[in-house]
C-alpha cells in the first residue's frame, strides 16, 4: 500500500505514514461493523439455541438490531458516580477498547495482507493482551463500588492464570512452526499432514493444546463459562455495573473485539488461518480473507454454542482448571513436542 | 522524520510520566503512571531494533508485575496525612538519595561524552550478527550455546526463588475441609436424587 500512495507522488515516510492510516481504519472500521453483526449473529444463535426467536423486529430479520442499540446507547446521558475517579473512570473503557483494537494489526487476513508484518507478531499479541487486564482493573477501582472491585480482582486473577498456560502453547507452535511471525506460522501449516492438510490440528501431538487453547480463549476473554467477573447472581454486572451509555458500550465493543481475535487467533495458530483447508490448488481460488472469515465464524459459532449450552464455572473450579489442570498439562506439552522435534530432527 | 518525532514524543512520555509517578498524590496513580512509563520505554526499544526486549519488557514489566503492584497498592488502605507526616522524618535518606543519583547521572553523562566504551576485546573469529536475523534468533543463538551455563544458572537460581517463596507463604491449614474434585465429578444424578411415584393424598416419607 505504501507503493501505492508513492505513485501519487509522495514521499516514502508522507506515503508510508498515509497508508498505515489507511490500514488501520481499513482495519477498524470493518471490525466495529463486524462486531456490530457478531452480536446479533449472537443472539439469533443463543435465541435458536433456546427455542426462541431472538430480534426480529428492526430492518429485515432484525438485523439492524445492533445498530439500534448502539444509537440509543449513544442518546443516553452518560453517568458518573461522585464517588468515583472521574478520570480514570472515563479512561478504562477507551484502554479496553484501544487495546482490543490494537492487537489485529499483526494479523494476516490472506498471503501478506497485513498491517505490520513484524518477527515477534505472537510475542506482540501476548503482550497487547495481558494489557487487556488495565482497563477492567481500573474499571473497577474506579467505580469506588464494591461488586465493580471485587469484579476487577476476579478478572485480573483470571487472566493473569490462563494467560501462563495460553503462553506455553504458543510455545509449543512457535517450536513447531520455527518462527514468531504470524504470517510465517499460517505459511509452516501448508500441507501440514500428509502434505495436503493445512491445519495443525489434525496434528495428533498438538490436537490436545488445540482444545486447551480454544477454552483458555474463553477464559482469557471472560466468556461463558467462565464469565465470573460479570457473575450477575453475585456481582450485580460485574466492572461494568457503575457504567452506562457510550462507557458501556466501549466496554462491549471491546469485549467482543477480543472475543473475534480470540477466534482469530485460533484460526490462525490451529486452523491454518487464510489458508483452504486442503492444499489443492482449485481451492486457492478462493481469496484467503473468506477462508479467514469462514475459519473465524466457525470458531465465533463454537463460543456462542459453548456459552448458550454450559452452565458457569465456580471461581475456584476456575481457578484449579487454569493452575492444576492446564499449566502442568502445557508445560508438559511443551517438553513432549520440543523433545519429539528433536527426536524427529525436525530443527536440523 | 517519523524515527526522530517518535523518539520525542516516547522520550519525552517516558520523562514526564516518570515525574508524574513520583508528583501523583494518589498511589494508585503512581503506578499507572509507572506503566504509562514501561510502555513508552517499549517503543523506545522498538526505535533501537531491538523489538524482542520491547515484548519482553510489556510482557513481564506491564503485563505481571505492574499488575501484582496495582493490586498491592489498590488494596492498601492508604492514610495520606499519616504519609505526609512522615515527610520530615525522612528528608536526611531522601536527600542522600537524591544526591547519589545525581552523582551517577553527572558520572554516566560525563562516561558518555568521554567516548565509547570498550568492554573488553571481541574473540577471534566472532563475527557481528548481521541485521537480517531476527533479536529472538540472535539472542536464543548466543544464549544457548555461548552462556548456556549461565542461562541455565539463572534458571536454577529463579526455580530455587521460587520454590522458597512457596515455603515461606505455604500454611498447612488445620481444620478446614477442602473439596475433593474427583468424588464431586464422579457424582451422578442417582448418588443424589431418586424417583417417587407418590400416590394421591398421602405423605412423603424423606
Amino acid at each position: 500500500m505504501t507503493s501505492f500512495f508513492q505513485n501519487l507522488g509522495m514521499s516514502y515516510e508522507a506515503a508510508w505514514f498515509t497508508a498505515t492510516i489507511a490500514g488501520i481504519l481499513l482495519i477498524a472500521f470493518p471490525l466495529m461493523l463486524a462486531v456490530a453483526l457478531i452480536i446479533y449473529s449472537e443472539r439469533k444463535l443463543w435465541a435458536a439455541f433456546a427455542l426462541r426467536k431472538g430480534p426480529n423486529v428492526v430492518g429485515p430479520f432484525g438485523i439492524l438490531q445492533s445498530f439500534a442499540d448502539g444509537l440509543k446507547v449513544f442518546l443516553q446521558e452518560t453517568i458518573i458516580p461522585s464517588a468515583s475517579n472521574r478520570g480514570l473512570f472515563l479512561i478504562a473503557p477507551i484502554i479496553t477498547f484501544t487495546v482490543a483494537l490494537m492487537a489485529w494489526a499483526v494479523i494476516p487476513f490472506a498471503d501478506g495482507v497485513v498491517l505490520s508484518n513484524i518477527n515477534v507478531g505472537l510475542l506482540y499479541i501476548l503482550a497487547i493482551s495481558s494489557l487487556g487486564v488495565y482497563g477492567v482493573v481500573i474499571a473497577g477501582w474506579a467505580s469506588n463500588s464494591k461488586y465493580p472491585f471485587y469484579s476487577a480482582m476476579r478478572a485480573a486473577a483470571q487472566m493473569i492464570s490462563y494467560e501462563v498456560s495460553i503462553g506455553f502453547i504458543l510455545i509449543c507452535i512457535v517450536l513447531w512452526a520455527g518462527t514468531f511471525n504470524v504470517g510465517g506460522i499460517v505459511e509452516a501449516q501448508r500441507g501440514h499432514i500428509f502434505g495436503f492438510i493445512n491445519a495443525y490440528a489434525f496434528n495428533p501431538l498438538l490436537f490436545p493444546i488445540a482444545v486447551m487453547f480454544l477454552i483458555s480463549s474463553m477464559a482469557e476473554t471472560a466468556r461463558a463459562p467462565f464469565d465470573l467477573t460479570e457473575a450477575e447472581s453475585e456481582l450485580v454486572a460485574g466492572y461494568q455495573t457503575e457504567y452506562s451509555s457510550m462507557a458501556f458500550a466501549l466496554f462491549w465493543l471491546g469485549e467482543y473485539a477480543n472475543v473475534l481475535l480470540m477466534c482469530a487467533l485460533n484460526a490462525i495458530l490451529f486452523w491454518g488461518g487464510y489458508l483452504p483447508p486442503v492444499d489443492w490448488a482449485p481451492l486457492y481460488a478462493v481469496p484467503g480473507i473468506i477462508w479467514f472469515f469462514a475459519k473465524i465464524l466457525l470458531m465465533f459459532f463454537i463460543f456462542a454454542w459453548v456459552k448458550a449450552t454450559v452452565p458457569r464455572y465456580r471461581y475456584d473450579q476456575l481457578m484449579r482448571l487454569g493452575w492444576k489442570v492446564f499449566l502442568p498439562i502445557s508445560l508438559f506439552w511443551v517438553f513432549l513436542v520440543s523433545g519429539y522435534l528433536m527426536f524427529t530432527g525436525h530443527f536440523a | 522524520m517519523i524515527q526522530l518525532v517518535s523518539f520525542y514524543i516516547f522520550a519525552s512520555i517516558v520523562i514526564a510520566s516518570a515525574a508524574m509517578v513520583i508528583f501523583a498524590r494518589n498511589p494508585v496513580h503512581s503506578v499507572l503512571w509507572l506503566i504509562v512509563a514501561f510502555f513508552n520505554a517499549a517503543g523506545l526499544m522498538v526505535l533501537i531494533g531491538a523489538e524482542f526486549i520491547a515484548m519482553l519488557l510489556v510482557i513481564v514489566y506491564v503485563g505481571a508485575v505492574a499488575v501484582l503492584f496495582l493490586f498491592v497498592v489498590m488494596m492498601l488502605d492508604i492514610d495520606f496525612a499519616e504519609l505526609r507526616a512522615g515527610f520530615v522524618k525522612n528528608v536526611p535518606l531522601g536527600l542522600l538519595l537524591a544526591v547519589v543519583l545525581a552523582a551517577e547521572l553527572v558520572l554516566g553523562i560525563g562516561a558518555y561524552q568521554a567516548g565509547a566504551v570498550t568492554l573488553g576485546t571481541p574473540e577471534a573469529g566472532s563475527a557481528t550478527v548481521s541485521a537480517a536475523v531476527p533479536n529472538i534468533e540472535a539472542v536464543g543463538a548466543l544464549l544457548y550455546s555461548k552462556y548456556v551455563f549461565m542461562f541455565e544458572t539463572a534458571g536454577l537460581i529463579l526455580l530455587v526463588a521460587m520454590v522458597g517463596a512457596i515455603v515461606l507463604t505455604h500454611r498447612k491449614s488445620h481444620g478446614t475441609r477442602g473439596q475433593s474434585i474427583s468424588s464431586q465429578v464422579q457424582r451422578r444424578p442417582e448418588d443424589a436424587t431418586r424417583n417417587v411415584n407418590q400416590p394421591v393424598g398421602q405423605g412423603i416419607e424423606l
